[in-house]
């Protein structure tokens, strides 16, 4: 059956009877295993997470990852890594680090000497 | 509809249900964290209706990205110029990429980027109603690219207030790319519409036929109802369709009218004493045939993609390594 399309590209297609209905569904695993992506925006900054591909090389990965993550901007580097060799903390172990903003005494904010020097000056010139 | 929700009196039943069988305390401990304002990350506890939603929004979103795609990408052979060319390029690409980040998202919610395809080609999921139409001139790709994408620029960022982080952060990238869809839009449309007389004339006609599309682009009203309220609540839904589209009509009939284009609606006004558009009904009927496959070109928009799908597939296979495993992705 051939389709009468506006469009020139559609119309050179030659559509058969098979594209008007999906008749080979894509079986689990056709499009790859996934990467996550970091990229480094600048020199002498982090590489950062940005989000993930589909790949089916870690070569073929940084291609995708350029394309995907880089077309604005500045990239100095890009870092893939596949998704199932990252090991993370399980959600339920957010409470771990629950308490840490609580622990001020690892903070400069926490140790204030001001006061104390000018108490001192002040007895210092009595 | 981009990512928008519509729900029958059907679905809130089952809904209702699922709800109910949910453990009390857990979503208690769930609908706190929303309410402090955090977001929800894959791997936490989850009511089963708020994946379904919100993957169902997410995938539908995906899909309207990739089929939204089709009508322009078609007009980058005739784009007048090279400048418009490489806007049009870089354009279909990002919408492309688009939606590689959403079903990125999707995927973080168990469902396979295979199986997402799958119910896209078969139209078992849905996809923006919107490129359901055809694009036969110039003009339609500059009344596409300014005011398609407008709208989709208003549904996309009331949706990244959201509540469920892969999706919040997948339409941070989108937003800050889209700003430049909608500027290239309106610049094509100016240029037509400041143009010759015949330009204004081609503009003129996209318009009128693009209208009716562009107020059903954000879904049939839908008043907060029963049938909202939880997605609400769950940050899933962040605006009514009405309101939405009250917003759409603030911000873009001025700039068509500023130019002397019409609009092919005579009860077209603004209120000025409750501040609301005002407009003749555009025919939900037809919304609702459109969505459900008789369009002007549904079946060509889902051929095209099933094409690409047959004729992609042995080189998919060519470079699958059949022991790697898949994994859902982190975030």
């Amino acid at each position: 059956m051939k389709v009468v399309s506006l469009d020139p590209r559609v119309a050179r297609l030659e559509f058969r009877e098979e594209h008007w209905h999906h008749q080979r569904p894509l079986r689990k695993g056709e499009q790859w295993p996934t990467y996550e992506v970091f990229q480094m925006k600048k020199r002498g900054t982090q590489a950062v997470h940005v989000g993930i591909v589909h790949a089916p090389s870690p070569e073929i990965a940084l291609a995708f990852a350029k394309e995907q993550y880089t077309r604005r901007g500045t990239t100095v580097r890009l870092w893939v890594v596949p998704s199932d060799q990252i090991y993370s903390t399980a959600p339920e172990d957010e409470v771990i680090f629950a308490t840490t903003p609580e622990k001020i005494h690892r903070e400069p904010f926490a140790y204030k000497v001001k006061e104390k020097i000018e108490r001192y000056k002040k007895i210092r010139k009595a | 509809m981009y990512g928008t929700i519509h729900i029958t009196e059907e679905e809130y039943g089952h809904f209702a249900e699922m709800l109910r069988q949910e453990d009390p305390e857990k979503l208690a401990e769930f609908e706190a964290r929303i309410e402090r304002g955090e977001k929800i990350e894959p791997d936490d506890w989850m009511p089963r209706l708020y994946r379904k939603q919100v993957l169902r929004m997410i995938e539908q979103h995906a899909h309207s990205e990739i089929i939204g795609a089709l009508p322009e990408g078609t007009w980058i052979t005739r784009a007048p110029g090279f400048r418009r060319k490489m806007a049009l390029m870089a354009k279909v690409q990002d919408e492309i990429g688009h939606a590689q980040l959403l079903y990125s998202a999707a995927e973080t919610l168990g469902k396979t980027r295979e199986e997402m395809i799958n119910d896209l080609l078969s139209g078992q999921s849905k996809y923006s109603n919107v490129f359901n139409y055809p694009a036969k001139t110039w003009a339609d790709v500059t009344v596409i690219g300014f005011l398609v994408d407008a709208g989709a620029i208003i549904n996309q960022v009331t949706n990244s207030k959201g509540s469920y982080g892969p999706y919040v952060r997948a339409l941070e990238r989108i937003c800050y790319e889209e700003a430049f869809h909608l500027k290239q839009g309106h610049d094509a449309f100016v240029a037509l519409a400041t143009g010759t007389p015949a330009q204004r004339a081609m503009l003129q006609d996209a318009l009128n036929r693009w209208w009716r599309p562009l107020m059903h682009f954000f879904g049939p009203p839908d008043e907060l109802s029963k049938h909202t309220k939880v997605l609400t609540k769950w940050k899933v839904k962040m605006a009514t369709n009405d309101e939405m589209r009250q917003w759409f009509l603030d911000q873009y009939v001025p700039k068509i009218w500023e130019l002397d284009l019409t609009l092919p609606d005579p009860n077209l006004r603004k209120d000025p004493e409750t501040g609301k558009w005002e407009y003749s009904d555009p025919d939900w009927n037809e919304f609702f045939r459109v969505i459900n496959g008789d369009g002007p070109l549904n079946k060509e928009r889902l051929a095209v993609r099933r094409w690409a799908e047959e004729h992609g597939r042995w080189i998919r296979e060519a470079l699958a390594k059949p022991d790697k495993t898949y994994v859902t992705p982190f975030a």
